[in-house]
């Protein structure tokens, strides 16, 4: 088929490409500038809040709204020079909802797929017949053939609309949030079909609410807010606290996901930032977790001594905090124990969390406020000066901790908080 | 079984029963005729051409009838002559308002749609009452029903242009425009019957749908009006189909759906005139019959749209039969309303008709 040949004869030429698209939509500006490439055979995730304009750029891209400034182009041709056909055997699309009313089996509206392949007298033969059973089989909704669509579940209804965009057998995809009303194992299915699409060389743009799920899917992202983009790029590139703050208008921490490299995205309650200095000495994934929560909540952190190569280190690392480190197993020499004293001594709160170590103890002792994270290794804590918290509250009792002066009032002996915990 | 089968199936099963229909109806009226004597009478009518004859200045073709049934002069007069040229309209006219309806249920995605709403009736109303009321000589012998069939027309393309902008028809202003322009076209209709004086009568006859008077030449040429669009009409049932799901999907499904749209109202809306301008304003048919035959086929109009137009011809012939076997005959089209509601109520209960 020709489309096949369009697309190897310029590699260079992006399968699906907008250029500074301008829609409004009833008098209200809905997008203003939209930039977007998508490289054949890659998964390019739309995410934004809510009214981001994130459906109307994916219209956009299926020609169902003209826009008012920039082009869309598919395999380097214009989308406007295109017949309604033409674009429906490039371009297949699942809507986020659908008007899925009448009583048509899903069959008949996997059918429905093969539409722009059949001319206006021809019937569905053997090879539209094929490619109906094989998105069936792909979208897991082969099983429920002759049941009525009205007799699905939304979750069952989107992965029809799913099959049925496969039966278009079209370069380029566009997904709706295709796992808005999916359970968390058919969501990841989804999108595992999806990644192993645009392996097969498939084009996939995806507007997707769930930030991990995009983070882990998509080859790329483009974050748009209030008809903009705000970043495009690799996931890992794009997902940072500074983006979403600005394009979600919300605090969140951004870390890695386990197991993958993934940025992942933890959305945080909406509360005023925590205007200290704090020093986190302690070790491990709590310790790392504490980092995170006090970055997040806005404070400046910093870090020692630990390991390198320690969670905690890791994560500081990430995040940008001023961390010290020795190597692996070698002991904490005397320096590095004075600078952590140092930043500790000048910190508003040192936060313990983790294994501490008897290394650390002259560090901890430098501290003018202590919290301790109480957890599993409960930390070895000399200093009688402790206020116990978890990892989600840190910065709340970082923020409540007494006046320096105040606080033999509201300090404990550890003695009996280890008691309690 | 593929929808072709099915059709073909469904199609057959309703034509047959429509010649039952027929057959029985011919034989009803103020003198009984057996239905085998009409049946005779019926199949002795099929002519084969035989001959055709070019030598003369108008081509003359020679036939020859496949059956010589023996039958008697009278019963063949009563039913070729007199019964069915109405029965045969009847059988249009139900055939042409279940077709439209089915379509613009389709469109509109609405079950409430009927065959005119988008004012149809309301203009062939008030194009036959006014020339009831004010009788203009039309110019090449065009009486009351070309009157009726224009006002139609005119009302149904006016309804599509207030309802049009920027070569757009959203079929939600459409429903909203059809139905302003019935009700505007209503009160002409009030008015021109408060006009009307002593024709009120014919007026208001024509008004509740009716089929006396029918006529040979009448059978034709609605035949011929009816036929054509139709197969336009399946030509596009199953763009139709795709169109169920919503035209933004219809659309990336690589319909056309705006020229998809005005092409099935304009052949749905010719159908429905060409129904109304003979027959008047008949309820319930294009509402009700193609609601049935949902239920019975399935919403693939490539099925429902032959199958529900040939349910909507039997039941129209069979609601005449009873609206002219009285001893006073009473307009048909209150016959299908009196009948059709209850019927549909009783399906409302037992079916769960919540949608389409």
């Amino acid at each position: 088929m020709s489309d096949h040949d369009d697309g190897h004869a310029g590699e260079a030429i992006p399968m699906l490409e907008a250029n500074d698209i301008a829609v409004s939509l009833g008098g209200t500006q809905i997008l203003s500038g939209v930039d977007l490439t998508a490289e054949c055979g890659s998964v390019v995730g739309l995410v934004g809040p809510n009214g981001a304009g994130k459906t109307t750029v994916l219209r956009t891209l299926r020609a169902t709204l003209s826009p008012d400034r920039g082009t869309v182009r598919v395999a380097g041709e214009p989308i406007d020079d295109l017949s309604t056909k033409e674009v429906s055997r490039r371009v297949a699309s699942t809507p986020q909802a659908t008007t899925l009313s009448f009583d048509f089996t899903v069959e008949q509206t996997v059918e429905m797929g093969r539409t722009p392949h059949l001319g206006r007298f021809d019937r569905a033969d053997e090879d539209d017949y094929d490619a109906v059973q094989a998105a069936m089989e792909r979208a897991e909704v082969a099983q429920f053939a002759d049941r009525p669509v009205t007799s699905l579940s939304g979750g069952e209804r989107q992965r029809v609309l799913l099959a049925r965009a496969l039966a278009q057998e079209t370069p380029v995809l566009l997904l709706d949030e295709p796992t808005a009303n999916l359970d968390v194992n058919h969501a990841v299915r989804t999108l595992e079909l999806v990644a192993d699409l645009a392996a097969e060389g498939k084009t996939a743009v995806a507007a997707i609410h769930d930030l991990n799920l995009a983070a882990r899917y998509c080859d790329e992202l483009v974050v748009l807010s209030d008809g903009e983009v705000r970043a495009a790029g690799d996931p890992r590139d794009v997902l940072t606290s500074e983006t979403l703050g600005d394009a979600f208008d919300a605090e969140a921490l951004v870390t890695r996901q386990p197991g993958t490299d993934a940025p992942l995205v933890t959305p945080l309650p909406d509360r005023d930032p925590l205007d200290a200095a704090v020093h986190v000495v302690g070790t491990g994934g709590q310790a790392a977790a504490a980092v995170a929560r006090l970055v997040a909540a806005g404070s400046s952190v910093t870090v020692g001594v630990v390991p390198a190569g320690d969670a905690a280190a890791e994560r500081a690392r990430e995040l940008d905090c001023p961390v010290v480190t020795v190597p692996p197993f070698a002991g904490v020499d005397s320096n590095a124990r004075e600078r952590a004293t140092e930043l500790a001594r000048e910190a508003d709160a040192v936060v313990v969390a983790g294994d501490v170590g008897d290394a650390n103890q002259s560090v901890v002792a430098a501290a003018s406020r202590l919290v301790a994270v109480a957890g599993e290794g409960v930390p070895r804590i000399e200093s009688e000066r402790t206020t116990v918290t978890t990892v989600e509250s840190l910065p709340e009792a970082v923020a409540d901790l007494p006046p320096a002066e105040d606080r033999d009032e509201r300090a404990v002996p550890s003695g009996e908080q280890q008691d309690r915990y | 079984m593929q929808p072709s089968g099915r059709t073909l199936f469904w199609s057959l099963a309703l034509a047959g029963l429509l010649g039952a229909v027929i057959t029985v109806s011919a034989g009803i009226g103020p003198v009984w005729i057996p239905p085998d004597a009409v049946a005779k009478v019926l199949l002795n009518a099929v002519v084969l051409p035989t001959a055709v004859d070019l030598s003369g200045a108008t081509p003359a073709v020679t036939t020859q009838p496949l059956f010589r049934f023996p039958v008697e002069d009278i019963q063949r007069q009563i039913v070729l002559q007199v019964r069915l040229p109405r029965i045969l309209l009847g059988a249009i006219v139900g055939f042409s308002l279940a077709a439209a309806g089915t379509i613009m249920q389709g469109i509109f995605r609405n079950p409430m749609a009927d065959p005119s709403i988008i004012g149809v009736s309301s203009g062939a109303a008030v194009g036959a009452v006014g020339f009831i009321v004010a009788p203009v000589a039309l110019p090449f012998g065009l009486g009351l029903r070309a009157a009726a069939f224009s006002g139609a027309l005119l009302a149904a393309f006016g309804v599509y242009l207030i309802a049009t902008q920027n070569g757009r028809t959203p079929v939600a202003t459409l429903l909203l425009a059809g139905v302003a322009v019935q009700t505007f076209l209503g009160a002409v209709v009030s008015f021109l019957l408060l006009q009307s004086g002593e024709s009120i009568r014919r007026a208001l006859f024509w008004l509740m749908g009716h089929l006396k008077g029918a006529a040979w030449p009448e059978v034709w040429t609605s035949l011929l009006l009816v036929a054509v669009p139709f197969v336009v009409l399946l030509v596009y049932a199953r763009d139709l189909n795709v169109m169920l799901l919503g035209e933004e999907d219809a659309q990336s499904l690589g319909i056309d759906v705006e020229r998809t749209k005005r092409i099935l109202l304009a052949f749905s809306s010719l159908v429905t005139a060409a129904g109304v301008a003979v027959a008047g304003i008949i309820g319930f048919v294009g509402l009700i019959v193609p609601h049935v035959m949902r239920l019975v086929v399935g919403p693939d109009h490539r099925v429902l749209l032959p199958t529900a137009a040939l349910a909507g011809s039997s039941f129209l012939v069979a609601t005449d039969t009873l609206a002219r076997s009285g001893s006073a005959e009473v307009p048909v089209g209150i016959v299908t309303a009196a009948l059709g509601a209850p019927f549909f109520l009783y399906l409302l209960r037992q079916r769960e008709v919540h949608e389409l």
